[in-house]
């Protein structure tokens, strides 16, 4: 457990909590990404506007970050294209099939104690598991 | 007031995301690598970004109407269903994969990384492709009606 950062995770939960609930609050919307972009690319929806704020707001967020000291990483990916589209496709149509991702089902469900979010939660997080166990263990990729 | 709103929204989440560290592909898989050098933190910011909104879910319940909108829109499907399981299977493959899920990898987007841009384009097209066999799927029964 070396890289166990439990401080600077506690204070972004914090944010993430706040987010959630301030969303709420004001707009009386659910904080769910995947619902938030699915939003954002229809044209033909009444929340397209507030979504692409909010996904402005996100995309801007590292942006501003860097001001005060926090500079956005740079991400790792995986060597393979293959992989990074498939995988995209695969969150992509997975998260609007089962109806939410890691905040609105993780966060903003189980929050609720949702019973729907709390299944989608457990399986999600258990099939990621046993992926990454598979291709770095397993597989030796 | 409601744009201003959300895009205010965004920055607090993006900045939760950012310094919990959860916008590194690397750390989350760090977390779902449980058989290798496990790393906790995504477990800690869920936890606690769980007993946030779960309070704060729990005090704006409690006001008539939101600041900005009419109504509140509190999700009312209770059901677990096939595609609710299917969705999470799917989904679960994708995440595992690339270490990605749809908010780090919009605010990765900053960092005009390629890899992340195709990974969002990919994301596009795969929520599409869910509304295309939605709307295919709600307009089969009229037209087998009609062919009757």
């Amino acid at each position: 457990m070396a890289n166990f950062t439990p401080i600077s995770a506690a204070i972004g939960g914090v944010l993430i909590g706040l987010a959630a609930t301030l969303l709420m609050l004001l707009n009386g919307r659910v904080a769910g990404i995947s619902g938030i972009f699915a939003a954002c690319l229809n044209v033909r929806s009444r929340d397209m506007g507030w979504s692409a704020a909010f996904i402005a707001g996100l995309v801007l967020a590292p942006l501003t970050a860097s001001f005060i000291g926090y500079p956005m990483p740079w991400p790792q990916m995986p060597d393979g294209w293959g992989t990074v589209v498939i995988g995209g496709a695969l969150v992509g149509f997975g998260t609007r099939l089962g109806g939410g991702c890691t905040s609105g089902h993780g966060v903003c469900g189980m929050a609720r104690l949702s019973t729907r979010s709390i299944v989608a939660t457990a399986i999600f997080m258990a099939t990621a598991i046993i992926i990454v166990a598979l291709s770095h263990h397993a597989l030796g990729v | 007031m409601q744009m201003l709103a959300a895009l205010v929204c965004g920055l607090i989440f993006g900045w939760g995301l950012l310094i919990s560290g959860m916008v590194e592909p690397t750390k989350v898989i760090g977390f779902l690598d449980i058989f290798g050098a496990w790393d906790p933190s995504l477990a800690v910011v869920m936890a606690v970004a769980l007993g946030v909104s779960g309070v704060g879910f729990r005090l704006v319940a409690a006001r008539q109407r939101p600041v900005f909108a009419a109504q509140s829109s509190w999700p009312t499907r209770t059901v677990v269903d096939a595609p609710l399981v299917i969705g999470a299977i799917l989904f679960g493959v994708g995440w595992g994969l690339v270490g990605l899920c749809p908010g780090p990898a919009l605010e990765n987007l900053a960092t005009l990384s390629p890899r992340v841009i195709a990974f969002v384009v990919a994301m596009a097209c795969g929520m599409g492709l869910h509304r295309l066999w939605q709307e295919a799927a709600v307009r089969q029964p009229t037209e087998s009606i009609v062919d009757g």
